[in-house]
């Protein structure tokens, strides 16, 4: 439960980070503190009291006698799979993203929000 | 004013989902697909890491689109800052003999680190994707360390296409030798906790890791190629 509210907080510092900066790199860093917390909340569905890792390195894991994987010992793997390829892929939309900042900076040498004002109504 | 507003309706969206979060019972047992991944996945497929056996057998297709969306993330980069002197009033300052004797002996091992977590993706925590920033990381390093310092894009370019070709093509073997396409069943899958098991896995995450690395190398070389040299 308390991994739950940690991870809502951490996206919703991201968020208000977003909304209210005027910093372009700054709005950056509120959406990668937002990813952050979203894999959190993934990882934290899937999280089972008094559970080991899915890594099967050793035999006591296993149901007497064959292969099959004692079910009651184990976390579950599957938001930890989904996790995974997600970070790699905030990575990539944040570089991105700041190569969005760098074409931008170009044209107007400032970062600052309030300078682009072409786009507003 | 603005702060105020943002903090009001922030506060009002946060409690909604956290009243509905509320209501997933945390830390109970799991049940479904969940179970069967965990119950049968070393006799499917052999490989001890059972978020690697999700990963790349279960739901490998689910990963060739992620690895697209890591490439199109890549190619919009490389369009947008394509020969971009955008930051060109910014110079390279020259590192310091701390960082360039550090790069001189980190990166060879940063090197074998990388190649190490991807090769024993099936085996201990990592993977592809893992290995593959850890080798772009090392990449960096050299980057930051000396101002004249250059990639090879056509090199990158060759290796993450042949990555890729790879894990397609590998996903079509299973398709023409066993019933579906990624089949893990090609080969044989060996014992558990060797390190030649698994099957098809292992090769997949070294394409990965491959693919991975020379992707990430690419984009930092894209991002520090729109400063001025020297």
């Amino acid at each position: 439960m308390v991994f739950f509210a940690a991870s809502l907080l951490l996206i919703f510092i991201g968020l208000y980070a977003a909304l209210v900066k005027r910093n372009l790199i700054k709005i950056i860093i509120g959406l990668s503190i937002m990813d952050t917390g979203v894999n959190m909340l993934i990882i934290s569905l899937g999280f089972v009291k008094g559970r080991t890792a899915p890594i099967i390195s050793l035999k006591d894991l296993f149901k007497k006698g064959s292969l099959l994987v004692d079910v009651s010992k184990v976390v579950d793997p599957l938001p930890q799979a989904l996790v995974l390829t997600a970070i790699v892929i905030g990575v990539a939309v944040t570089a991105m993203a700041l190569s969005v900042v760098i074409r931008m900076y170009s044209v107007k040498k400032s970062i600052e929000i309030d300078d682009f004002k072409e786009l507003k109504w | 004013m603005r702060k105020i507003v943002a903090i009001f309706f922030l506060t009002i969206v946060g409690l909604y989902m956290l009243s509905l979060f509320a209501q997933i019972p945390f830390g109970k047992p799991y049940k479904g697909v969940s179970e069967h991944y965990v119950e049968r996945g070393i006799v499917e497929n052999r490989g001890s890491n059972l978020v690697t056996s999700i990963v790349v057998n279960y739901r490998g297709f689910d990963t060739l689109g992620e690895v697209t969306v890591l490439f199109l993330a890549a190619t919009g980069l490389s369009f947008l800052l394509f020969s971009c002197k955008c930051l060109r009033e910014f110079k390279r300052i020259r590192s310091s003999l701390v960082l360039r004797t550090a790069t001189d002996t980190l990166f060879p091992l940063i090197l074998l680190f990388g190649a190490y977590i991807f090769i024993h993706g099936h085996l201990t925590p990592g993977g592809g994707f893992q290995g593959g920033s850890v080798i772009a990381s090392g990449v960096m390093l050299l980057f930051l360390a000396y101002r004249s310092f250059h990639v090879n894009h056509k090199a990158l370019s060759t290796i993450e296409s042949l990555a890729g070709i790879t894990f397609a093509g590998i996903g079509l073997v299973g398709l023409i030798y066993a019933k579906s396409f990624l089949a893990n069943s090609v080969i044989s899958l060996g014992q558990w906790n060797k390190l030649f098991s698994a099957g098809l896995i292992p090769f997949i995450y070294i394409a990965v890791g491959f693919k991975v690395g020379a992707e990430l190398s690419g984009l930092i070389s894209d991002m520090i190629s729109t400063t001025k040299e020297d």
